[in-house]
């Protein structure tokens, strides 16, 4: 088992005020991210989970035992650390059997856990070695077999992959994701890249200096984020935001600012009752911007100039001049499109966004 | 071009290098030619003709004979070495412990007492010689090896966790944390951890500090007053010289092997105790 | 499959041994892991430095307890002419000593730090006039400035620099050179191979850039290598003014103090009064008038030290 309930934690370093009042039920078996800027708290929540840091207050329980005052030896979790932490003056073998020796199992049992994790990583080659010798990847699952030998009831990752080069990281991810399906344990993992929370959550926790943003499932994070800053941190590239002032116009509702002016399809005019003559943000992602040859009636429209082209090869990204701001628009890589083109751009009418300005919460 | 090359490299590093060396060496190399020089050619004026005062032809062993024979020049040499090594184990164990607690953990007054440790490695012997004697003589200390095997860790032990201090911030922090998280207490992941990925910097401090407590000498001369317990540098300076009269054969032979098992610890760790000394400065 | 048992027993596993569950608090463990330090530096350092205060207010003997006399000694040591010379010769050794260790310890430091064959072997040798126990290798200069057999003055008459013998320990001048002149010997392989550490921490890119820039290389100690070695050089200074203003084994040695006490220093002069005529309080008093001036070489280097780690 290994179901992790954290009630009311606070973390208070002197005057700063670290992670404020999270609360977060983990299911046994699930795989939760936390996911944020750095600062935002996400590694000291994990630390306090894991008994490196105190609590200030509030209660961690794992299995419905509060664990706040164990000694992170007794808690029986696991954490595969940014720099792996691997021990270098220990074998690649004694790293792994560490944690076991030190809660005194018998020596063939923890051959047999070293070897199974070993053959499960595909490092059984390696066990003679010294960590010095080994390369960024096998270091890394050098460190993950370190943690599984323990059978852990919590695994816990601090940003494991972020000392890795891209290709490797993507690679390891997929992996880590296929060992999570095979072991099961739960895992709470930290990361500052959105795509590592997207593709590895079950659930992804956003935090942001220290409050909890949103949990939720990925694509419930992509499409129904439940401020400003989830919609902005979560997809790549980032969605366009811009300020407009609501109005009414013929009975329909009208969203214009310098550089743009559109009719606010219904679903989202309903919401906006309330905020006539009051400034909003809309937002939509630059997937959801598509180039139309002149009027659309069904999507709202606007106009921009292109400044600047970004060719991926699978899409292309335009960096537009809409009024003072700029959006940016991802398009079929076919589009024929030149810097200081005069573009419509439709947004998908589906796919609009509304925040509050003030409290930048979703409308 | 090439010509000039080669004449500013003579100029500005050959020669100043050999008269660095020449100055520095000079005096070990008549130490060695001293101690195997019969005493007839020693006390030649230095106006006497023929007389080649840098080579002999007819060297011999009396004076190191004389040493061990009618002097306790071996029992200098035993105090020397067991209270040199007592002296540098004590000061390990504590220097790596307080080094630990004080670059490793939290706790009140750290700051303060990690200055007041630093104060103290700056005590020269000097200063408080006087006191001490008086106290090592109300302990019952004068004259065995623990007054020195006692005193000296006072000037090793702030050295040792000053240069300790350096070497433990050096190990990342997640390997400690990992290993508390794999079921070790924090005086395990000390041991088994930290120390073991710290021993460069415990072989520095323990040579580094081997010599120094080899080489220290007020406290010796002030504390031990009985020939027999005398440590090697005491003995030849109180030893061979009767009155006014300098037996410079067999002091300069008692210098001589009196440093060799320094140089020959040295030798063997000239990188860490390279690593000592600038550690030392550094910290 | 393996991971079918590897989940089957995640269950359960024996709970760790109930170790010392105190020293899991850092203040515990912290408190323990410092006790003997502390309890050897104070009974050795601390309390013998209480003591010394008590002892220089005192006028005690050996085997005397001696009464409470104020700042008598302090007094008395003021009006004493060998102790007023014993403080110039502190100062004036330490000063020349440290200025010409330094100037030679960055020359033969910036010689060390060139590519030759056998720089580790030089490297090696050239610190044994620091680990060498100083008495005995002072005994060594000692014989070498013996006023009959010098062979310094041997080396003098033959190239024909001199015509009669150079009593180097005889008179009060020369004897004073001659212990400056071991401590010089003694103290250049610590300066050099200290500056060499800092020296190699200086990236070549940053000379190669501003030879680049068209600086001479006189220019590029001056711009470069003198600024960037000036904490490494500040602290080599401070450790070694501490331990020259305190020395005691050179000058014990090479003339305790002679002739008619011209060379005393504030070490060896108290050892001679505390330790040699049995006057404790006075030695004390003598030994304790250095602590003002060490003292603020300390704080200069905590200091120094303070404001290199904030920035």
């Amino acid at each position: 088992m290994g179901q992790v309930v954290l009630k009311g934690i606070n973390k208070f370093y002197e005057s700063v005020h670290a992670v404020k009042d999270v609360n977060l039920q983990i299911r046994d078996k699930e795989f939760v991210v936390f996911v944020g800027p750095s600062g935002c708290g996400k590694t000291t929540t994990l630390r306090m989970i894991a008994g490196l840091e105190a609590i200030s207050s509030g209660d961690i329980s794992i299995d419905g035992n509060v664990i706040n005052a164990l000694a992170p030896m007794d808690r029986d979790i696991a954490m595969v650390f940014q720099n792996y932490a691997l021990y270098p003056h220990m074998s690649v073998y004694d790293n792994m059997a560490f944690g076991l020796k030190m809660r005194k199992f018998e020596r063939p049992e923890i051959e047999k856990r070293v070897r199974e994790a070993a053959d499960i990583l595909g490092i059984g080659e390696l066990l003679k070695r010294k960590p010095r010798q080994l390369s960024g990847g096998q270091r890394q699952r050098v460190a993950l077999g370190r943690a599984i030998v323990r059978h852990p009831r919590v695994f816990l990752f601090d940003e494991p992959l972020s000392n890795l080069d891209a290709k490797l990281r993507v690679q390891m991810r997929v992996e880590l994701k296929k060992l999570h399906l095979r072991l099961g344990t739960t895992a709470i993992y930290v990361t500052h890249d959105q795509v590592e929370a997207m593709t590895l959550g079950d659930r992804v926790v956003v935090m942001k200096e220290g409050v909890v943003q949103q949990v939720g499932e990925p694509l419930e994070l992509y499409n129904q984020p439940a401020n400003k800053f989830v919609a902005g941190f979560i997809g790549s590239p980032a969605m366009n935001f811009a300020a407009v002032t609501v109005t009414e116009a013929d009975g329909s509702l009208i969203a214009e600012n310098s550089g743009l002016r559109i009719k606010l399809p219904d679903e989202i005019a309903q919401r906006l009752r309330g905020h006539i003559g009051r400034e909003v943000i809309l937002g939509v992602r630059p997937e959801d911007l598509t180039v139309v040859g002149s009027a659309d009636l069904d999507h709202p429209c606007f106009d921009a100039v292109i400044e600047v082209v970004e060719q991926l090869g699978s899409e292309i990204l335009l960096d537009m001049k809409v009024g003072e701001s700029i959006m940016v628009a991802s398009v079929e890589p076919t589009a024929r499109v030149r810097v200081a083109d005069k573009l419509r751009v439709a947004m998908r009418r589906s796919r609009l966004h509304v925040f509050d300005a003030q409290t930048e919460a979703a409308i | 071009m090439i010509e000039g090359a080669i004449w500013r490299k003579w100029v500005f590093f050959y020669v100043p290098m050999a008269l660095f060396l020449l100055f520095l060496l000079f005096p070990f190399y008549w130490m060695v030619i001293t101690s195997v020089r019969p005493d007839g050619e020693l006390y030649r004026p230095w106006n006497s003709i023929n007389y080649n005062p840098f080579w002999t032809w007819k060297p011999t062993w009396d004076h190191v004979r004389y040493l061990f024979e009618e002097t306790l020049f071996a029992s200098w040499l035993w105090n020397t070495t067991f209270i040199a090594l007592a002296s540098t184990a004590i000061s390990l164990v504590c220097g790596v412990f307080a080094g630990y607690a004080l670059s490793r953990l939290n706790f009140p007054f750290a700051g303060s007492l990690g200055s007041a440790i630093f104060i103290t490695y700056l005590v020269p012997q000097t200063l408080l010689f006087i006191p001490l004697a008086e106290i090592i003589r109300n302990y019952r200390l004068g004259d065995t090896p623990w007054s020195l095997i006692l005193t000296y860790p006072t000037f090793l032990i702030p050295f040792c966790t000053w240069l300790m201090m350096g070497y433990f911030k050096a190990v990342p922090r997640e390997l400690e944390e990992c290993a508390r998280i794999d079921g070790a207490s924090r005086w395990q992941a000390m041991l088994y951890i930290v120390i073991p990925v710290a021993i460069p910097g415990i072989l520095s401090a323990g040579i580094f500090a081997f010599t120094l407590s080899w080489n220290e000498f007020i406290y010796a001369l002030v504390f031990l007053s009985s020939p027999a317990q005398k440590t090697v540098s005491v003995g030849v300076t109180s030893e061979l010289i009767r009155g006014d009269v300098f037996y410079w054969g067999p002091l300069m032979a008692g210098a001589l092997l009196g440093s060799i098992p320094v140089a020959i610890a040295y030798s063997f760790f000239v990188e860490h105790y390279v690593a000592g000394l600038t550690g030392s400065v550094k910290g | 499959m393996a991971i079918s048992a590897v989940s089957a027993t995640t269950l359960r596993e024996a709970p760790p041994p109930r170790r010392q569950r105190l020293l899991e608090d850092e203040r515990w463990l912290a408190f323990v892991l410092l006790v003997p330090t502390i309890v050897l530096l104070g009974m050795f350092i601390a309390y013998p430095f209480i003591r010394g205060i008590l002892l220089s207010v005192t006028n005690s003997r050996v085997g005397m307890p001696g009464d409470f006399v104020g700042l008598a000694n302090f007094y008395k040591i003021f009006n004493d002419g060998i102790f007023r010379t014993s403080v110039y010769n502190t100062f004036v050794y330490t000063g020349v000593t440290t200025v010409f260790k330094l100037a030679l310890g960055l020359w033969l430091a910036m010689l060390l730090n060139r590519n030759f064959r056998g720089k580790a072997f030089t490297r090696a040798f050239i610190l044994l006039p620091f680990i060498i126990p100083t008495v005995l290798s002072t005994f060594a200069w000692k014989w070498m400035f013996d006023p009959t057999f010098s062979v310094l003055n041997w080396l003098l008459y033959h190239f024909g620099l001199i015509t009669g013998r150079i009593n180097w320990l005889g008179d009060p001048d020369l004897a004073m050179i001659s212990i400056i002149i071991v401590n010089i010997w003694r103290g250049v392989p610590f300066f050099a191979i200290s500056l060499l550490a800092g020296l190699q921490t200086i990236s070549p890119e940053l000379n190669e850039a501003a030879a680049i820039d068209g600086a001479k290389p006189w220019q590029r100690f001056w711009h470069i290598t003198w600024p960037l070695l000036l904490p490494v050089t500040m602290v080599v200074v401070l450790f070694s003014v501490i331990q020259t203003f305190a020395d005691f084994q050179i000058v014990y040695v090479m003339t305790g103090g002679g002739p008619a006490n011209a060379t005393h220093l504030f070490a060896t002069y108290a050892y001679q009064i505390g330790i040699g005529t049995g006057l404790l309080s006075e030695g004390a008093a003598i030994s304790l008038a250095m602590f003002p001036v060490l003292f603020l070489v300390v704080i200069i280097q905590l200091l120094y030290i303070r404001r290199v780690e904030v920035r």
